[in-house]
């Protein structure tokens, strides 16, 4: 089965920056993976697998901030959902932007939402809020 | 030549999504196109985990106010994805039924703005009369002609009584007559055929490096239908077949919408011949620690919610993605190199819950002097269709 393959695929390539695979049902599939590999992941599932990008989910677990990528391949309806757990004392990581034009909208949203930084986004301002927000105050955060 | 900038939006009472397009214009020529969004931002994904699992249902109902029901089928779908149930059957059919009548509903409104648009002021008004049967369906079935309430996580709220089914089904199929006209409006007519084809292109890889969904997607034969490929609800259960046209232009968009109307209506009434009698919730009552993701087919393409669960009585955290926050931003490939006067049609042909042109204005970037405003823009593509059908000598 594609889904098989396509986990199978995933488990090779992040090797040991694989921490964790949840399988919760036939189709949905959770990878936690290292922050270093998911430009490259996400390159096989957006180029090779011809994944559809769905958006991104950021979240404040108090301990630290997960940010979960959501990919769908669409002739078997299989959501792919990378997750890349970023520790509070540096929210920053790389844009996938580069690899994936349209993660552009939703960086901004979770930079301005959670104060993640996306290293190498070609445009990270306001989305949603507005110009004059007050720096540092971010909505989506528990420990403010 | 100055180069100018058009702003269009933000604000417009019809409009429920707010959007600020800034094009930039060289002569006629869009050569470039700024978008702005968030003027009506609401921060319901904070609102969401102040709220019960029960009460989230009503709280995302009223984010659309025109698919009113997409939002809380995606997220009921999250809930059952998160604790693996499986929903009573004649649930499943209820929410299916729902879902349709608003694909119907959405896509005549649409269908009527474009309309309007392109100067077929008709073809506005008969798109809306022809959309008040579905509203008197929705009233009979939900009580409410919008927000219907009809969702609830492991159910639906309310039962479809059977003495109703023989008019739904009447009201339904009186309607394919006039859908037949649309359609022949809209395929036969050569003026609109002028207006319409080959303008915007959005091509296949287009539609994958803009990851845009829905009627959008599908106008480039690109074939994603969640209600195929990752079936929920009753939409496994019935015979029907995923609309895709070629050419990726705003006609080729009109016409999936047009065929669309046929499968909704085609679906709903299997599903009222096939619906089994039985219970209609689950009765859920703790949610347990975990996530889920529920996708819906709205009339726009895939709305999807993610669940996450700490065991508590609210969501820990609840992410919301309407598909119009794919398909809008397409607009920076489909709008450039159009003229402006196609402009209007083109941001209005993703349906992005409306687009709001009469808050256009063409003001001169230099000296801040305003030139024209939206319902100069308005007259600018009315006066094109006129043009071109004295062209081809018709009235």
């Amino acid at each position: 089965m594609r889904q098989e393959a396509i986990i199978q695929n995933i488990k090779v390539r992040s090797d040991k920056d694989l921490l964790e695979v949840i399988e919760k049902s036939k189709n949905r599939a959770y990878f936690t993976i290292n922050k270093n590999i998911l430009a490259q992941i996400a390159r096989y599932l957006f180029n090779e697998e011809k994944a559809r990008f769905i958006t991104a989910s950021g979240v404040d677990t108090r301990k630290a901030v997960e940010i979960l990528y959501h990919f769908s391949i669409d002739e078997i309806g299989f959501i792919v959902t990378l997750r890349v757990i970023l520790d509070k004392s540096s929210l920053e990581i790389d844009s996938l932007t580069p690899v994936v034009k349209c993660v552009e909208w939703i960086e901004m949203e979770m930079h301005e939402m959670l104060g993640v930084s996306f290293k190498g986004h070609p445009n990270l301002k306001h989305l949603l809020l507005k110009d004059d927000w007050p720096k540092g105050n971010y909505p989506l955060r528990r420990d403010q | 030549m100055t180069r100018k900038i058009i702003p269009i939006g933000p604000y417009h009472p019809l409009q429920e999504e707010p959007e600020f397009f800034k094009l930039h214009v060289d002569g006629e020529t869009v050569v470039d196109i700024d978008i702005e969004i968030g003027y009506n931002h609401r921060l319901i994904e904070k609102i969401a985990e102040s709220k019960s699992f029960d009460q989230v249902t009503f709280l995302v109902e009223r984010i659309c106010g025109i698919c009113s029901t997409s939002h809380p089928f995606a997220y009921v779908n999250a809930i059952d994805d998160l604790l693996g149930i499986q929903v009573p059957e004649r649930a499943l059919y209820i929410r299916t039924i729902i879902g349709e009548l608003e694909r119907i509903h959405s896509h005549l409104l649409w269908l009527g703005l474009a309309g309007h648009f392109l100067g077929y002021n008709t073809v506005w008004m008969w798109a809306w009369k022809y959309r008040e049967p579905i509203l008197d369906i929705f009233e009979r079935v939900a009580g409410n002609r919008q927000n219907y309430a009809m969702m609830k996580p492991g159910g639906v709220r309310r039962d479809m009584f059977e003495e109703d089914f023989p008019w739904i089904k009447k009201t339904l199929k009186d309607l394919i007559p006039k859908f037949d006209m649309f359609k022949g409006a809209v395929m036969d007519d050569p003026v609109i055929h002028a207006r319409t084809e080959g303008v915007g292109v959005l091509t296949k890889e287009d539609v994958h490096q803009y990851s845009v969904v829905g009627p959008t997607a599908r106008a480039s034969s690109v074939a994603i239908d969640i209600r195929r490929d990752d079936p929920y609800a009753a939409y496994d259960k019935v015979e029907w077949k995923v609309i895709t046209h070629e050419g990726g232009d705003v006609y080729s968009k009109a016409v999936v919408r047009i065929l669309e109307l046929y499968e909704s209506i085609n679906i709903i009434l299997q599903c009222l011949d096939k619906m089994p009698k039985g219970p209609i919730d689950s009765g859920i009552k703790d949610i347990p620690p975990g996530e889920g993701i529920g996708r819906h087919e709205a009339p726009r393409g895939e709305v999807i919610h993610y669940v996450m669960s700490d065991g508590g009585n609210s969501p820990a955290r609840h992410k919301i993605r309407a598909p119009s926050y794919m398909n809008i931003a397409s607009n920076k490939k489909a709008v450039v190199g159009e003229t402006i006067s196609d402009a209007t049609i083109i941001l209005a042909a993703v349906d992005p819950c409306y687009c709001c042109t009469e808050r256009m204005a063409v003001v001169d970037y230099k000296t801040g002097r305003k030139l024209m405003d939206g319902q100069d823009l308005v007259r600018l593509s009315q006066e094109k269709t006129e043009k071109i059908k004295s062209k081809l000598g018709r009235r």
